[in-house]
């Protein structure tokens, strides 16, 4: 065999087993029925499939949409005039960009818990805003979709930053000064030049955001305290307490359906790779 | 405008390192609550009295480093393959093992175990948990491997060729050394995300393989507590460190 064939063989052997096995498995069980006593059984059937139509399930698929779909707007607008700014930037270009890097090269958990650690009834902002006398209670903050989707967008912010950076950094200065001598205000620039060039960009740090986001199940367990149900506790629910492995997989297998479906979508208008 | 962008940056970079620097200045409070008295180490004391934490973070340590070894070298080897020769199969299935949510890898390599189990009558623990994060942390050392080989010439094992070096001494002796640095990020890279994993390890680890996210996690959900605080300082510290490293290395 040549040297490339043994080298890629390893590759190969850990995504079959570790990969292209265990998702068969979940596609198998999702057709099966669940056992009296929590375990799989015969006979084959779509009857797990059936059950995600159900109001309950739907609502719950249609929230962790729109939570995604918030997240992603939500990074969006606070990421383009950073990514704006970090790109006119005379001096110190990188220094911002690590500045962006840094917080997603620390834990995610960690970042996650700073949150509960703010926002809770005697975190910083509660005991800060009760001692400036702004308020007399501590004001709900944490366990709330408010929560989560802050979570969210502080977790994946960097993923939509650096995609816009890269196509703003592209960008032909003389365009916005072309604009600029035919008279274009600099916010009209940005809007009609600026904006519409680093389309590839924003679809690319979408993409990123809007992934992860979907299929979440870190951010809403912590910042959610249960009461905000995503896709992805529904899943790790069903395979824990819940024990109705059948349903859980039926719920996996329509999460990363709706995860192919978005990447054909958006990759299908994009000509260039990600990575 | 320019004075409006530089005031939202400052905003902006306010916004993405405040949680993390007042969580770690509060981790030096004396007291429990937020509201600062003086400055004290007795929360950094509280965790080397834990044995809890201080298991956790050894299984943490043992699983990410045998999962950062082996998925270098499983990674390396397939991003030189795939440097050769492009497989779209394989460069597809490796960023599907990327966009795949989390919590459907942890299920559904649980229930791979579970399947396994029937037959082999072993249980979850360390090893699954290796198992787990090699699975994940492939790609990422594939991508910052095959960044560094696309700034190689393919001329230099070509020379090497012609001056009589078969492929594989081509490999070990030319390109290898000259991939070191980027080896060596995408080992840290996989490193970091290996200690840091929750949610997959949660699925697959067994009763004595607990790790430091998940004692983390548990603390975390029931409320915050200024351990947390100081365990999250030192591994803000600790994978900072190790990403400096890891920047340096790859500007070499």
């Amino acid at each position: 065999m040549k040297l490339r064939t043994w080298f890629l063989l390893p590759a190969w052997l850990s995504l079959v087993l570790l990969f292209a096995v265990p998702f068969a498995i979940v596609l198998a069980y999702s057709f099966l029925t669940r056992g009296v006593y929590g375990g799989i059984e015969l006979p084959w059937t779509a009857e797990s499939y059936r059950r995600l139509f159900d109001p309950l399930y739907l609502a719950i698929l249609w929230r962790s949409f729109a939570m995604a779909l918030a997240a992603t707007a939500l990074c969006l607008l606070l990421a383009f005039p950073a990514a704006l700014f970090i790109s006119r930037a005379a001096r110190h270009k990188n220094l911002y960009l690590q500045l962006v890097m840094l917080p997603f090269w620390t834990s995610f958990l960690v970042r996650t818990y700073a949150w509960i650690f703010l926002l809770r009834d005697t975190g910083l902002f509660n005991t800060a805003l009760q001692a400036l006398g702004i308020t007399h209670g501590p004001l709900p903050l944490l366990y709330n979709d408010g929560a989560v989707l802050l979570g969210l967008v502080y977790g994946y912010l960097p993923f939509m930053v650096l995609p816009i950076y890269a196509t703003l950094d592209r960008l032909d200065p003389a365009l916005v000064e072309a604009a600029a001598d035919l008279g274009a205000r600099p916010l009209a620039t940005v809007w009609r030049i600026v904006v519409p060039l680093s389309r590839p960009g924003i679809v690319a740090g979408s993409v990123l955001v809007f992934i992860p986001c979907l299929g979440a199940y870190l951010t809403p367990d912590l910042l959610g305290g249960g009461r905000t149900v995503m896709v992805g506790n529904l899943v790790q629910n069903q395979f824990t307490t819940a024990r109705d492995w059948p349903f859980g997989a039926a719920v996996s297998i329509a999460l990363m359906a709706l995860v192919a479906l978005v990447l054909v979508v958006f990759l299908r208008r994009q000509s260039e790779p990600l990575a | 405008m320019k004075r409006w962008l530089g005031l939202y940056a400052v905003a902006f970079f306010a916004f993405l390192h405040l949680p993390l620097l007042t969580l770690t200045v509060f981790s030096f409070n004396s007291s429990r609550f937020t509201k600062w008295e003086h400055f004290s180490l007795v929360w950094y004391r509280a965790i080397f009295r834990d044995p809890q934490i201080l298991q956790g973070a050894w299984n943490s340590v043992i699983i990410a480093l045998w999962a950062t070894v082996l998925s270098t070298v499983i990674g390396t080897l397939c991003a030189y393959g795939l440097w050769k020769r492009n497989s779209r199969t394989l460069t597809g299935a490796l960023y599907l093992s990327l966009v795949t949510p989390e919590i459907v890898s942890g299920i559904a390599l649980l229930a791979l175990f579970q399947w396994a189990f029937r037959w082999l009558h072993w249980q979850l623990g360390l090893y699954t948990v290796v198992l787990a994060h090699i699975a994940f942390c492939i790609a990422y050392v594939v991508i910052v491997v095959s960044a560094r080989l696309r700034t190689l010439s393919p001329a230099l094992e070509e020379a090497a060729m012609d001056l009589g070096a078969n492929p594989w001494q081509a490999f070990w002796y030319v390109t290898l050394p000259a991939l070191a640095p980027g080896i060596l990020a995408a080992a840290l890279l996989a490193l970091t995300v290996s200690f840091d994993d929750y949610v997959i390890t949660s699925m697959v680890a067994g009763v004595d393989s607990e790790t430091l996210p998940m004692v983390i996690y548990a603390m975390a959900r029931r409320g915050a507590s200024p351990v947390i605080n100081a365990i999250s300082a030192i591994v803000t510290l600790v994978f900072g460190v190790l990403i400096l490293i890891s920047e340096r290395v790859r500007e070499r």
